[in-house]
C-alpha cells in the first residue's frame, strides 16, 4: 500500500498520455459493453428457455400452420405432461411503428405450461369467460398506458374478420402478468375469439408447445412425436424451446460472429496502442527505475511496480467504460427489449480489462527487471 | 513560405522511420475504423441495392389492404381477377393483361455455411410471371411447366442453401418437387427464391388464397389510373403500390439498423483514434521540442511549424484508411450473405465494397487525422523558443 503514491507518480508522470491512453481505453471498453451487452441479451433470452418445453412446428417452416386436430394425438403421445397452441398474429397499435407481439392461445392449456408467467387466478378466470378478453404484460401496459377495463383496437397485418374484412380487432383487457423480459410486452387473447372471427385458415393452429412430464426424456419424445406425423401432409419438426430461439436467432444472421469480429478489430488496435503507450512510459524512466533499484528495490519489485501501473490504468478505464455503456444501454431498450447490461458483461469486461494489462505490461516489466544498474544511470 | 513548409514536413517525414512504433498507431487505429465502418456500411449497402433492385417504375404490386408484406396479405381468386381487369395494364399479343396472380409460400432448407435450417421463398407465378419478369433468364437446365411439381431456383439461393442443385429433389408438405433449372435476375431478391407454377404450388400447400398481383403497367404513367380503379371499387380492399415504392419500403428497416451500427460502432471506434492519433502526435512533437525551438530559432515560421505537423498527421491517416479499405475490399467485397427480409424469408445480398464508401473511409480519416494533429502542431508552434533550447 505504502509504494501507491509512487505508483499514482508513476502513472501521471506524462498527464496528456495518460489522459489520452485512458480514454482510448475507455472508448474501447464502452463498445465493448455495448457489443457484448447485445450479445448477452441474446444468449440469455436461449439460455432462460425452459428444457422441459417443446415446439411442434410444421415440418415445411415455422410459419405454416398445423391441423388443431394434432392436439388430442400429441396428448396421447407417452411422456407428454401438457399440450398448448399459439399462432402468430401480427399486429401493431396505430402506427405501424408500434408493433405489438400478440398470440391468440387457450389460456387454461397455456398458462399452467409457462409457471413463470404470473398471472392472477381471478383475471385469468376473467380471461377465460371474456370472448374479446385479453392480457397483457407488465412492460406492454406501462409502454401504452393500458389498464385492466380499457378497450384496445389492434390492427392485424395478417388477419381480417370473416363479418366484415376488417383488419382492426378489438380487445377488453381483463389481466396484467408480471414475467422474464421477453414475455413481459406480449399480449394474449382467447383462441376462440380468434378462430371464430377470422376468415380464412380456420381450425388451423400456428404450433404446438408441449411440456414433457421428465426433461430427460425430452428428446425421445421429440422424436416420438415427429414419427407419429411422419408420412402425413402435415409432417412436424419438434424442438426444446432453446433450439427454436437458437436457429431462429441464427436466421437473422451470426450476430455473435459480427460482435466477435468487430470486437477483435478494437481490441487488437487498442492492444496496440497502450502497448506502446507503456513502452514509451518505461523508456522514458530508464534512469528513475535504476535509481529505484539502486535504493534496494529488487527486481520482482519493480516488475511488480510497472505491472501493477498498467492494470490501474487498465481497470480504471474499464470501470470508466462499463459504466457509460450501462448508462447508454437502456436506449437500445426498443430494439433489444432489454433495459439492464447483463452482469456477466461486467465481469468478463473487468476480466478482459486484466488481461490487456498483463499484455502490454509484461513487455516493458521484463525489460525492467532486466536492467543492468550501471549502464541505465547512464542512460546508455 | 512554401519552401519552409516543404523543408520541415520533409524533415518530419524521413523521422517517421524512427518513431515507427507510435506512428502505427495512428496508422493502425484508422485502418480498424475504416475497416469496420467500410463492411458494415457495405452491407447495408448491398442488401438495399439487391432489395430496391427488384422494383420497376413501371411494375405494380397489389396487397390486400393492410398488409405490410407480401406474406401477410391474402387475396382471393375473384380479388386477383378483378384486379387483372383493371385499365392501365399492359396486353400481350393475344390480348390478355400481363399480370401474375402470385403465392408466396415458405419451405425451410439447411443453409451451406452452418447447416441450420433457414425460411426460403417459393413464389407461385401465374402464367404471365415470366413475361412481366423479363430480367429473368435462365443460365441451366429449362423452365418449370405449368401443372407439373418443377421449381427453378435463383443463383443467389442455389449458392447458400443446400440440396438446390438442378436434378435434385425437395419435399414439399409430401410432394415430391423436382428443380429443373436455375436462373439469374441482375442480382435482385427474386435470385433468393424458387418459382414455380401458382396453381401447383397452392394445390400443394392446400390453398386458395394468393398473395399479391403483379402487373406491368403500360407506362409509368398509368399507375394512378389503375390505382384510382382499384381503390374506389367497393368490392375490393387493396393497397395498390409502384413496385419500387414497395421494395424501397422492404429495404428500409434493414438498411437504417445496418447504417445505424456502422455509423454507432464507427463513430466509438473513431473517438478511440483520435485519442490515440493526438497521444502520437503529441509525443512525436515532444520528441522534436528541440528540433522545433532550432528551426524557430532560425527564422521558419510558426505556420511552416504547424502545417508539417498536420500534413504528418493526414498522411498518416490517409495511410489508415487506404489499409482499412483495402482490407475491407479484399475481405469482404462480393461477399455473398443472408438476413431475413420482410417476407420472413432469407434475402440473399453481396456486400458492395464501393468507391463511394471508400472514399466515405478515408474523409472520416482525414477528419480524424486533421483533428488528431491539430493541438499537437498549435502546441508546437507555440512552445517558447528559449526554454526549449535550454531543455538540452
Amino acid at each position: 500500500m505504502k509504494f501507491l503514491p509512487l505508483l499514482w507518480a508513476g502513472l501521471w508522470r506524462k498527464r496528456t498520455r495518460t489522459v489520452f491512453t485512458l480514454l482510448s481505453i475507455v472508448v474501447a471498453f464502452v463498445l465493448f459493453g455495448m457489443l457484448q451487452g447485445v450479445n448477452a441479451v441474446f444468449n440469455n433470452a436461449v439460455n432462460a428457455a425452459a428444457v422441459d418445453r417443446l415446439d411442434v412446428v410444421s415440418r415445411v417452416t415455422f410459419t405454416e400452420p398445423l391441423p388443431y386436430g394434432y392436439l388430442s394425438q400429441i396428448e396421447s403421445i407417452p411422456g407428454v405432461a401438457g399440450v398448448a397452441y399459439q399462432s402468430w398474429f401480427g399486429t401493431y397499435y396505430q402506427d405501424p411503428k408500434n408493433f405489438v407481439f400478440s398470440f391468440p392461445l387457450d389460456p387454461e392449456r397455456f398458462f399452467p405450461l409457462f409457471p413463470e408467467l404470473l398471472l392472477p387466478k381471478d383475471e385469468l378466470a376473467s380471461l377465460v369467460h371474456t370472448r374479446t378478453g385479453a392480457v397483457i404484460g407488465r412492460d406492454l401496459a406501462k409502454k401504452y398506458g393500458w389498464k385492466v377495463g380499457d378497450r384496445v383496437p389492434l390492427h392485424s397485418v395478417i388477419w381480417t374478420q370473416a363479418s366484415n374484412g376488417s383488419s382492426d380487432w378489438q380487445f377488453d383487457i381483463v389481466g396484467i402478468f408480471d414475467g422474464p423480459t421477453n414475455d413481459a410486452s406480449s399480449f394474449f387473447f382467447n383462441y376462440s375469439y380468434f378462430d371464430e372471427a377470422r376468415a380464412f385458415s380456420k381450425g388451423k393452429v400456428g404450433w404446438y408447445i408441449v411440456k414433457v412430464k421428465n426433461p430427460k426424456e425430452a428428446m425421445q419424445v421429440a422424436a416420438a412425436i415427429d414419427k407419429h406425423f411422419a408420412n402425413s401432409p402435415d409432417e412436424t419438426k419438434t424442438q426444446t424451446e432453446k433450439e427454436f430461439s437458437q436457429s431462429f436467432i441464427k436466421q437473422q444472421a451470426d450476430i455473435n460472429f459480427i460482435v466477435t469480429a468487430i470486437l477483435g478489430a478494437v481490441f487488437f488496435t487498442l492492444l496496440f496502442l497502450t502497448g506502446n503507450t507503456m513502452m514509451q512510459s518505461v523508456r522514458e524512466r530508464v534512469p528513475e527505475l535504476a535509481v529505484l533499484k539502486t535504493l534496494g528495490f529488487t527486481d520482482s519489485a519493480v516488475v511488480a511496480l510497472v505491472l501493477a501501473e498498467a492494470l490501474v490504468l487498465c481497470l480504471i478505464a474499464a470501470l470508466i467504460g462499463l459504466g457509460i455503456a450501462a448508462l447508454i444501454f437502456p436506449a437500445m431498450k426498443d430494439y433489444i427489449g432489454e433495459a439492464h447490461l447483463p452482469a456477466n458483461v461486467l465481469v468478463s469486461g473487468a476480466a478482459l480489462a486484466v488481461l490487456l494489462a498483463l499484455c502490454t505490461g509484461l513487455p516493458p516489466a521484463w525489460r525492467t527487471a532486466r536492467l543492468n544498474i550501471v549502464d541505465a544511470l547512464a542512460a546508455r | 513560405m512554401l519552401r519552409q513548409i516543404g523543408a520541415v514536413t520533409w524533415m518530419n517525414l524521413t523521422g517517421i522511420p524512427q518513431r515507427l512504433g507510435s506512428s502505427s498507431v495512428i496508422i493502425i487505429g484508422i485502418a480498424g475504423v475504416v475497416a469496420v465502418l467500410i463492411s458494415v456500411l457495405a452491407m447495408a449497402s448491398g442488401f438495399k441495392h439487391t432489395v430496391l433492385g427488384t422494383g420497376r417504375d413501371d411494375r405494380a404490386i397489389v396487397l390486400r389492404g393492410g398488409s405490410d408484406s407480401e406474406l401477410a396479405s391474402t387475396l382471393s381468386r375473384e380479388a386477383t381477377l378483378t384486379v387483372m381487369d383493371a385499365p392501365g395494364i399492359r396486353k400481350d399479343a393475344a390480348g390478355k393483361p400481363i399480370a401474375s396472380a402470385e403465392a408466396v409460400v415458405i419451405v425451410d432448407l439447411p443453409k451451406k455455411s452452418n447447416d441450420s435450417g433457414a425460411n426460403v421463398t417459393i413464389r407461385g407465378v401465374g402464367a404471365e410471371g415470366m413475361m412481366l419478369r423479363p430480367e429473368i433468364h435462365l443460365v441451366a437446365g429449362r423452365m418449370f411447366q405449368r401443372g407439373l411439381r418443377e421449381l427453378v431456383v435463383g443463383r443467389g439461393a442455389q449458392g447458400q442453401f443446400k440440396g438446390l442443385d438442378v436434378g435434385s429433389h425437395i419435399a414439399l408438405r409430401g410432394s415430391d418437387w423436382t428443380i429443373v433449372g436455375a436462373f439469374e435476375s441482375n442480382g435482385d431478391s427474386h435470385e433468393s427464391e424458387l418459382l414455380a407454377d401458382v396453381e401447383t404450388v397452392l394445390s400443394a400447400y392446400r390453398r386458395n388464397l394468393y398473395q399479391s398481383v403483379v402487373a406491368l403497367l403500360d407506362s409509368t404513367d398509368s399507375f394512378t389510373a389503375f390505382k384510382s380503379a382499384l381503390t374506389t371499387n367497393p368490392q375490393l380492399s387493396v393497397d395498390v403500390m409502384r413496385e419500387r415504392e414497395y421494395y424501397a419500403k422492404q429495404s428500409e428497416r434493414m438498411a437504417a439498423v445496418l447504417s445505424f451500427v456502422a455509423y454507432f460502432v464507427g463513430g466509438i471506434m473513431a473517438i478511440g483514434a483520435l485519442f490515440g492519433a493526438l497521444n502520437t502526435m503529441y509525443s512525436a512533437v515532444s520528441a522534436r521540442s528541440l528540433e522545433i525551438a532550432t528551426l524557430r530559432a532560425i527564422g521558419f515560421g510558426a505556420t511552416a511549424v504547424v502545417l508539417s505537423v498536420l500534413i504528418e498527421a493526414l498522411l498518416l491517416a490517409c495511410i489508415g484508411a487506404i489499409i482499412g479499405a483495402g482490407l475491407a475490399w479484399v475481405f469482404f467485397n462480393g461477399n455473398v450473405v443472408s438476413t431475413l427480409g420482410s417476407n420472413f424469408t432469407q434475402v440473399v445480398f453481396r456486400l458492395a465494397v464501393s468507391p463511394a464508401l471508400m472514399a466515405l473511409g478515408i474523409i472520416w480519416a482525414c477528419v480524424i487525422g486533421l483533428v488528431g494533429g491539430l493541438f499537437p502542431a498549435i502546441r508546437a508552434a507555440r512552445q517558447p523558443i528559449a526554454t526549449a533550447l535550454r531543455a538540452l
